[in-house]
């Protein structure tokens, strides 16, 4: 695909982000396919704000970028959310609380992580108390890199995550379940003592629904 | 089976009515704000995608009845509710009710949400219980009364009778008696749960109010209910005052208008405190009903 004579730098990515668009669902009856319309029709957001791209979250909700016209909208509580925006950085003590959020959400879920902070800790890369890779605690659907990013890019990565969920694709939801015990064990690395009881996540190994 | 074919259709039609008119209202507060909106059809995309998803939450037996039984509520209302006069179709049970159950049948949903959210011990949603019974003291007592007044202009408790009797523009009740339309009209959008009066579910004030341990499948079924007994309740009062509709074109306009009146009114006015509603309540429409009742009584 990044070969000279053919495209270039961001044009690639623009190719790589428009091939999918063609694409359909190999393999979906018509009620799945329905379904998987219907839900990225509409997703509640829950803004996990501590970071500093939560300001971008802002402008995205209201009047200049309106998210609701794509059919995003805040919510109240993690229970009425389908996506987690994680804003950024995350100290070992917001990370405890996100994941008790997260695993609070009912399923389908997703996670969108803004900013290098989420993906190698960016500029929080050497201190001693911030996690550097968000994707080794809970399961990132979609990152947003910048730093911080535009709402123009958020609105990028929320139409790309619809159109994830249209063509029906595993969510990370179903990889924290598959693969609890691996996500379980990193969390324990950071938290230590402090991790959070169990009863707050055993449904996942029950495989209830 | 002329009944339950009649009844699926009126739950059918106050769905598809509830969807687009609530799509209509986000819309509209959309364009006031000077943005572009949800599609009309948010509402329905809304509420399948919660009935789709998974609801693993437990706080014991009544959490998950509560929604149950106002869902029940609410459509048995809305089939107490004469949809067209004149007609074998779209007339529920509602010949074996009158308005004075129907007014029994509008506290159900409160009760249920009370149970419900007790039993889930969030402190936001006990609050946001709290905040709906005490407005729920001021709007009960002017909103009775308003229909009273509309009984005893007719002298009858039959919802078909009171729409029999407007035949013509000029023989609505709307027209022919003003104050119990003015007084219904507030405590009217008080129990549509629209600012200004929407204490109840206060957006960022009390998160979802009652709403905020429902997730998932219950929650969507809270929405359905929450469609549907909006409409029920348009309709109930395009019954009493706009002289009914004898055909569904004619409902949707008559309820249409009103549910654009209330949205004006409500995209007006800023929310006000619990206190002060139940204040305003006690005050305005109150005395406007005592008025109008002295007025019917006594002078006419
Ligand atoms: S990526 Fe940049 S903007 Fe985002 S949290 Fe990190 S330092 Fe802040």
């Amino acid at each position: 695909m990044y070969h000279k004579s053919d495209c270039e730098g961001f044009q690639c990515e623009q190719r790589m982000l428009e091939a999918n668009l063609g694409q359909d669902d190999a393999g979906l009856g018509v009620v799945e396919r329905l379904i998987g319309w219907l839900r990225q029709r509409s997703l509640f957001v829950l803004a996990y704000g501590t970071g500093c791209g939560a300001i971008e979250m802002r402008p995205l909700m209201t009047s200049r970028f309106d998210a609701e016209r794509f059919g995003i909208i805040g919510a109240a509580t993690p229970r009425q959310a389908d996506v987690l925006v994680i804003s950024g950085y995350l100290a070992v003590k917001t990370l405890k609380r996100v994941i008790r959020s997260y695993e609070q959400m009912q399923e389908p879920k997703y996670v969108i992580a803004l900013g290098s902070c989420t993906i190698n800790g960016g500029m929080y890369w050497d201190s001693y108390n911030t996690i550097k890779c968000l994707d080794h605690y809970i399961p990132v659907d979609m990152y947003i890199n910048g730093c911080m990013p535009r709402p123009e890019a958020l609105i990028e990565g929320f139409t790309a995550l619809q159109e994830r969920i249209r063509r029906g694709e595993p969510g990370g939801y179903q990889r924290y379940r598959d693969n609890i015990d691996w996500y379980k064990a990193n969390q324990r690395r950071v938290f230590g003592d402090n991790m959070p009881p169990a009863y707050t996540y055993d449904w996942y190994s029950e495989g209830a629904t | 089976m002329h009944v339950l074919l009649d009844s699926l259709a009126m739950i059918a039609l106050c769905y598809v009515m509830g969807f687009l008119f609530q799509g209509f209202y986000r819309q509209f507060n959309a364009r006031l704000q000077r943005r572009w909106g949800p599609s009309i059809w948010q509402n329905l995309y809304d509420n399948m995608k919660f009935l789709l998803k998974s609801e693993t939450l437990i706080h014991g037996p009544m959490f998950f009845f509560g929604p149950m039984i106002i869902a029940a509520g609410a459509i048995t209302t809305l089939l107490f509710v004469p949809f067209l006069k004149d007609s074998d179709w779209l007339q529920g049970v509602s010949t074996h009710g009158n308005l004075i159950l129907i007014i029994y049948l509008l506290v159900v949903g409160p009760l249920g949400n009370a149970l419900a959210v007790g039993s889930s011990g969030n402190p936001f949603g006990v609050m946001g219980v709290t905040r709906g019974l005490t407005r729920l003291m001021g709007l009960e007592v002017p909103f009775f009364l308003g229909l009273a007044l509309v009984m005893l202009q007719h002298e009858t408790t039959s919802v078909h009778a009171i729409m029999a009797a407007q035949d013509g523009i000029a023989h609505w009740n709307l027209i022919t008696n003003p104050i119990a339309f003015a007084v219904i009209l507030l405590p009217f959008i008080a129990s549509q749960n629209a600012s200004p009066f929407d204490v109840v579910g206060a957006p960022v004030e009390v998160y979802a109010g009652p709403r905020v341990e429902f997730g998932g499948r219950l929650l969507g079924v809270l929405m359905t209910q929450n469609m549907m007994m909006t409409i029920a309740k348009l309709v109930l009062v395009v019954d009493l005052f706009l002289g009914g509709a004898s055909n569904v074109l004619e409902l949707i306009a008559k309820a249409f208008a009103l549910f654009l009146l209330t949205t004006a009114i409500s995209a007006a006015f800023p929310r006000l405190k619990t206190e002060q509603t139940v204040d305003f309540f006690w005050k305005v429409p109150l005395g406007l009903a005592v008025l109008g009742v002295v007025l019917n009584v006594w002078l006419i």
